[in-house]
């Protein structure tokens, strides 16, 4: 049980700061520069990535135990995987507009765009992997934190680039950088910050 | 017409540096040339394959159910490529890692798939998915090329300065954010210099 814990504080910790999903990982930047230039959109989008993420990772995992490999038909889980993202987040969009109106009008818009968001195949084929901590493939649990905290991570690096580019819109900046590279030196300096983070090691 | 075509996917309409399309692996995997040159070519084959397809299938996918039916078939040509990469070349395969198979929800391939292909010619898309895809691979290898001789001193795996010292940064996260920014700038600062003419 304590080995339990042990594993999930560890692949949160990694996953919200040492090994952030666009910060190191380079996972999910399109919507990551597409909509971080209001806070609001950038909450909304984050809240929306983190759920979608939890659900998912849930799911393609049982998939992949008890169907791919099960089946021995491990190569297909790049087309397996990303159809069962699609129709999830079609039916989350279906559900919620049903029974959760309130929450549908704030994530509605953010939904479609989370089946070519690379961030959420990439943390589903992660754990087909091993962990990185135990040697062993990753468990349910182990699992579901890890998409979890690395959605976590990504409303993180989303909501702190947001707050910046807000305050850029004032700033004077040189005509050729404008835009989209003067963002990118922005993350490259988060990224930085976030480097700092690799020095961390527990237990 | 080859010559329009190529200048159009590698200087006008260059997926990275222009369009900003497909940047996460633009990003991850240019540490190296290598690394570079292998994403980009296997990103042009499932381009093109892709464009070929869809733009065959074009009248018979309903509009609405259009996305998923591109997702499938950009998916199987991205297993394709994946299974190939693994069987014969496993070091680049352990190289760029799960950024195979996350070749199936690069927006590029979308974006030519919708924007192009679905409503052109087979002949029309390969030429597109062709171009576009070494637009793509061109400008990875510079963004790759930059940052493995200013992060590691070398140009495929061969030494290029003596006694220059790396700055392992540019290997790192924060050196590919910084290099694409740049290279950006100057396409920029290139494209309004052209404009002002």
């Amino acid at each position: 049980m304590t080995s339990n814990i042990v594993s999930i504080v560890q692949i949160s910790i990694a996953a919200v700061l040492i090994q952030n999903f666009i910060l190191a990982r380079f996972l999910g930047l399109c919507p990551f520069f597409g909509v971080s230039k209001k806070l609001s959109s950038a909450t909304g989008m984050g809240m929306a990535v983190v759920f979608v993420m939890t659900i998912s990772t849930a799911f393609t995992w049982w998939i992949n135990e008890s169907i791919l490999v099960g089946m021995h038909v491990e190569y297909l889980e790049t087309i397996v995987f990303i159809l069962v993202i699609a129709s999830l987040v079609q039916l989350l969009e279906m559900f919620l507009q049903k029974f959760s109106p309130h929450l549908y009008e704030s994530l509605g818009i953010y939904l479609p765009l989370m089946t070519t968001n690379c961030a959420i195949l990439g943390v589903a084929i992660i754990n087909t992997g091993v962990n990185q901590f135990s040697g062993s493939p990753y468990t349910l649990v182990e699992s579901v934190v890890n998409g979890a905290a690395s959605g976590v991570g990504f409303l993180l690096a989303l909501v702190l680039m947001a707050g910046l580019r807000e305050r850029m819109e004032l700033a004077d900046i040189p005509k050729s950088l404008d835009g989209l590279p003067i963002s990118f030196i922005t993350a490259g300096l988060m990224a930085m910050a976030f480097l700092g983070f690799s020095g961390l090691s527990f237990f | 017409m080859i010559v329009t075509n190529l200048k159009r996917g590698i200087i006008t309409e260059n997926p990275i540096l222009i369009l900003a399309l497909g940047l996460c692996p633009s990003l991850a995997v240019s540490t190296s040339v290598k690394n570079g040159l292998g994403m980009g070519l296997a990103v042009t084959f499932v381009l093109a394959c892709s464009n070929v397809i869809i733009s065959i299938f074009k009248g018979w996918i309903p509009g609405k159910v259009r996305i998923p039916c591109f997702i499938v078939i950009i998916a199987t040509f991205t297993s394709i490529i994946h299974l190939l990469i693994k069987a014969n070349m496993p070091f680049l395969d352990s190289q760029l890692g799960i950024f195979i198979p996350l070749i199936a929800v690069n927006c590029l391939i979308f974006a030519r798939a919708e924007a192009f292909a679905s409503k052109n010619n087979p002949v029309v898309s390969f030429v597109d998915g062709v171009v576009m895809g070494l637009g793509f691979t061109v400008s990875l290898s510079l963004l790759s090329g930059i940052r493995e001789f200013l992060g590691a001193n070398k140009l495929w795996d061969l030494l290029v300065v003596p006694n220059f010292k790396p700055m392992t940064i540019f290997i790192l996260a924060p050196g590919g954010f910084f290099v694409i920014a740049f290279v950006m700038g100057i396409a920029n600062w290139i494209r309004s210099k052209k404009e002002a003419k």
